[in-house]
């Protein structure tokens, strides 16, 4: 990447519309760290500052673990968000190889199909999801919550598009050396592909540690419920005005995700880079 | 022993017919070149033999073995690419070591960090890594062992191929145009490098090849193909100076081969470029034909006479020890090219008038279809031993 050196009037034009859209991006996170760290009193003053007048922070954090289970939920949540990020590539890389690499009738029908899976919204599918868990007899339990996600047309398209731009010469290749199709996918194909896997397991995990909707139909246990879901039934029960715990129950919810995406993130622009070998 | 028998092999993609009824047999041992330009079917016919591409009909034998419907890894053939397709993830060592290891060691025992403690594991391991490591100093390339591909140059990526292909000590060594992204200099040095190892090793090499230097100074054997179809085989110096077809004198040779259209005036006596030179062809009087003149057929005369052609210079490039004489036949459109040693015609310029004799056992003759037309008289033509059939 080269640098380009800008005009000091053109370098300050960006940097202000940057400024401008992070802040507006920013603001709801900020309000929500805000008001976790204030009294109930302070939360419903007319004036706002963003630091608070009288540190309640500890007060809110401990009643936001302690009065519900938010470590169990968060759990919950890691374990969903693993096991469906492990399914989908197991199925998406084969299946991805196969569109991509391999000649076999019907291909280009089974990939318009992942097309039209790819334009459907997951909320329309959630009544034969559930009718499909209930006869399988898998609601209210982690099945239910990974089941659903397992074969995502996202990771399909994405994985093939990214296989597609390998030379074919390297799978030439890894026949000859005397590698069996499915080592060619996991030793060749997802190695080199390792910026749309890094990619697409960011995807994986933000979508599925915010979902709401289907935990919601899928699970009633408490034990079971993932992060969102918990926050939910944190509110219901703590209806009011406690808005302090709650927000320091969502700051909680939304770190990690921060935290991981902080650490990744040099990662991520390495294997962006360092993985294009002609 | 591993020869390989190509019988009857065609190949269509969709409605391209690529391959057009291929037969060629290939000796133990021997280094054969497929040499054509791109688009001949020279590269789809190699990944037939690997067993990358099925062919539609035909049959290949290799080491007397039919191994149509074989798995390209148990065919016992190594392939080297023109993209060399190294793993750019894998460090050089591992890239040489995997056809190794895929081989030699259970699914188990290739698992990653465990693999390496199974009761077994140790002793291939090590003696994988042993001949890794022998294969890399072979190829002078034992101090890259810990880089990755991307960090390598080309010719450094080259010999990486190379040593993954040799590593494993295949009977049949196919590659694909292997000198085609290296500069000109490297290009030498490597064809050079080759032939050695070709030497070395002893094995089958097939090499396929758009450019004919690589093809004249490193093949016992040439084939040379267009759209399809295999021309002529034989060895480099018999395909230069007799080949079978129009369109094999016009592929080899730089600068080109000279084409002149010529009517057959008497038995034996042909008019050509306004002089009338004898060739020992039996071609009918007042019959049209194509006389193909190599540039060094050329020889340099001081005056007009019979069977000397003469026109004047438009142009000479200097190559050192030879002339490059671009010169223009009255009776001619298009102007002829000679290649006279710069010693016997030292002071040639532009729009001077120059004489030149050719020799009749130097013109190729070719009819109307583009097919060779031999010498009457086998012995005395010196250089028209009749092609080897491609048996």
């Amino acid at each position: 990447m080269s640098a380009i050196r800008l005009s000091p009037t053109a370098a300050i034009l960006r940097h202000g519309v940057l400024v401008l859209t992070s802040a507006f991006i920013l603001v709801p996170f900020v309000w929500m760290v805000s008001l976790s760290l204030k009294s109930p009193g302070e939360i419903f003053r007319a004036t706002f500052s963003v630091l608070p007048a009288q540190f309640y922070g500890v007060e809110n954090y401990a009643k936001a673990i302690t009065s519900v289970p938010l470590p169990r939920y968060m759990g919950n949540g890691l374990l969903v968000c693993a096991l469906i990020l492990a399914a989908q590539i197991l199925v998406c890389a084969p299946a991805a190889y196969a569109l991509a690499k391999l000649k076999f009738w019907g291909r280009d029908f089974i990939f318009a199909m992942v097309l039209v899976g790819l334009f459907l919204p997951h909320q329309v599918l959630s009544l034969p999801l559930f009718i499909l868990c209930y006869k399988l007899d898998i609601l209210n339990t982690y099945l239910a919550l990974v089941i659903p996600y397992v074969v995502s047309p996202f990771g399909i398209f994405l994985f093939r598009q990214f296989f597609k731009k390998i030379p074919n010469d390297i799978v030439h290749a890894a026949r000859l050396d005397g590698l069996c199709e499915l080592a060619i996918v996991w030793k060749i194909m997802v190695p080199m592909a390792l910026p749309a896997v890094i990619a697409f397991s960011i995807f994986s995990v933000v979508a599925h540690w915010n979902d709401l909707f289907w935990p919601l139909i899928a699970v009633r246990d408490g034990n079971l419920m993932p992060a969102p879901l918990g926050i939910m039934a944190f509110k219901n029960e703590e209806a009011g005005n406690d808005y302090g715990p709650l927000m320091a129950a969502s700051t909680l919810v939304v770190a990690p995700l921060l935290i991981a995406f902080l650490a990744a993130q040099k990662w991520f622009v390495e294997g962006m880079t360092g993985g294009s070998v002609k | 022993m591993s020869g390989i028998t190509i019988r009857n092999i065609r190949k269509s993609f969709g409605a391209t017919r690529v391959l057009h009824d291929v037969s060629l047999s290939i000796a133990d041992g021997e280094f054969l070149t497929l040499l054509g330009p791109s688009g001949c079917g020279k590269s789809t016919l190699l990944r037939i033999l690997a067993g990358l591409e099925v062919q539609d009909t035909g049959s290949i034998e290799i080491g007397g073995r039919v191994v149509d419907g074989v798995r390209p890894k148990r065919r016992d053939v190594a392939m080297v690419f023109q993209s060399y397709a190294l793993y750019p993830h894998m460090s050089v060592a591992a890239n040489i070591a995997l056809p190794l290891r895929m081989r030699r060691l259970s699914r188990a025992q290739r698992l990653p960090l465990i693999g390496r403690w199974l009761p077994g594991s140790g002793p291939v391991i090590s003696g994988i890594e042993m001949e890794v490591f022998r294969t890399a100093e072979a190829l002078g390339i034992a101090h890259l062992l810990n880089r990755k591909p991307g960090q390598l140059s080309g010719g450094q990526r080259q010999r990486v191929a190379v040593g993954r292909a040799m590593v494993r000590h295949p009977a049949v060594f196919l590659m694909d145009e292997p000198l085609s992204n290296l500069d000109a200099k490297l290009r030498v040095q490597m064809r050079a490098e080759i032939k050695d190892l070709h030497r070395r090793l002893g094995v089958t090499f097939v090499y396929v090849t758009h450019d004919q230097a690589e093809a004249m100074t490193m093949s016992d054997r040439v084939v040379v193909m267009r759209d399809g179809e295999i021309l002529q085989v034989a060895p480099p110096q018999e395909i230069y100076a007799d080949p079978n077809d129009i369109r094999v004198a016009e592929f080899l040779g730089s600068p080109k081969i000279n084409m002149v259209d010529a009517t057959m005036r008497e038995p034996g006596l042909v008019d050509l470029a306004g002089s009338a030179l004898s060739v020992a062809c039996e071609i009918a009087p007042g019959s049209k034909f194509t006389v193909g003149i190599r540039p060094e057929a050329f020889q340099f005369a001081e005056h007009s006479g019979p069977g000397v052609i003469t026109g004047s210079v438009r142009m000479v490039e200097h190559m050192g020890s030879d002339l490059f004489v671009y010169f223009d036949p009255s009776s001619l459109e298009q102007p002829l090219i000679a290649r006279l040693s710069a010693e016997r015609a030292p002071h040639i310029v532009a729009g001077q008038t120059l004489h030149v004799s050719v020799r009749s056992d130097q013109l190729l003759v070719f009819n109307r279809d583009g097919r060779r037309v031999r010498a009457r008289d086998v012995s005395s033509a010196h250089s028209s031993t009749p092609a080897r059939e491609w048996a």
